[in-house]
């Protein structure tokens, strides 16, 4: 596994990993075990997962993705993806990929907000 | 309409780099082309779907890529095929795949979505080719 190529930072309560590289299988796992061990190390209310930077998702990466989100459910993490660009969009429906279970946000910004009104302030500040 | 091939690109596909070039290749030509972004796009991720297919369920193959032209329009033709163990029920796997999402069904049936024409050959213990073509819209 390649550990540490997608960078995780840190939002207040808020983590926010930029997937801007192509996922390969080895860094897709290293991407999940990446994230759940920072929340386990650190905590986290929500997580945010930006593809802005990804010209395609296809059902491959879309699985990963999903799955990233189920995983930090089960750790008591909400995650959210944001900047999923049209044609990302349009492609993933017409392929039957609705991403049912993934809450998603136009950008980290409208990410951050939806995060603040479903996630219980329950850590610190 | 005649149909002509303005240039063939033959690339193999035995490892995940390999569906990562075609991908590329792919998007490239589409890119030179001039075709939209939601076009790009959609033939982009069919070859990813069908490259990977070829890799993981085909034990390697090659993707032929081809431009093409029928004097009105240009398009991209791309060819997989693979001598892997080939497909014994085609009607069941392009039917489903709405829920497994990490099956073959998806693959298949979600790029024929993304394209305008989709051609499926295969024989069990033969091998398949999957033929794909998109057409430049505006």
């Amino acid at each position: 596994m390649i550990r540490g190529q997608i960078p995780i930072l840190r939002i207040g309560t808020t983590l926010l990993a930029t997937i801007h590289i192509e996922l390969r299988d080895a860094v897709a796992e290293a991407f999940q075990a990446d994230v759940l061990t920072t929340i386990e190390k650190d905590g986290a209310a929500g997580l945010l997962i930006d593809i802005s930077g990804l010209d395609i998702v296809d059902s491959y990466v879309a699985r990963i993705i999903a799955e990233t989100g189920r995983m930090a459910k089960l750790m008591g993490t909400t995650t959210v993806l944001v900047g999923m660009r049209p044609e990302v969009a349009a492609t993933l429906i017409r392929m039957g990929y609705s991403m049912e279970g993934v809450l998603t946000a136009l950008n980290v910004d409208d990410g951050l907000e939806l995060l603040g009104h479903i996630v219980p302030k329950q850590r610190g500040a | 309409m005649i149909e002509e091939i303005l240039a063939t690109h033959e690339l193999k596909l035995v490892t995940e780099d390999d569906v990562m070039a075609v991908r590329r290749r792919v998007r490239e030509i589409a890119e030179m082309r001039k075709f939209d972004t939601f076009a790009i796009a959609a033939i982009t991720t069919a070859t990813s779907e069908l490259a990977r297919n070829v890799v993981v369920h085909g034990r390697g193959g090659t993707a032929k890529i081809e431009e093409i032209s029928d004097g009105l329009r240009a398009g991209i033709r791309v060819v997989f095929t693979d001598e892997g163990p080939g497909i014994p029920d085609i009607a069941r796997v392009m039917s489903g795949g709405y829920s497994t999402a990490r099956s073959m069904g998806l693959g298949l049936s979600g790029s024929k979505r993304l394209v305008d024409d989709f051609d499926l050959e295969s024989q069990v213990g033969v091998g398949t080719r999957v033929t794909v073509t998109k057409w430049k819209r505006f």
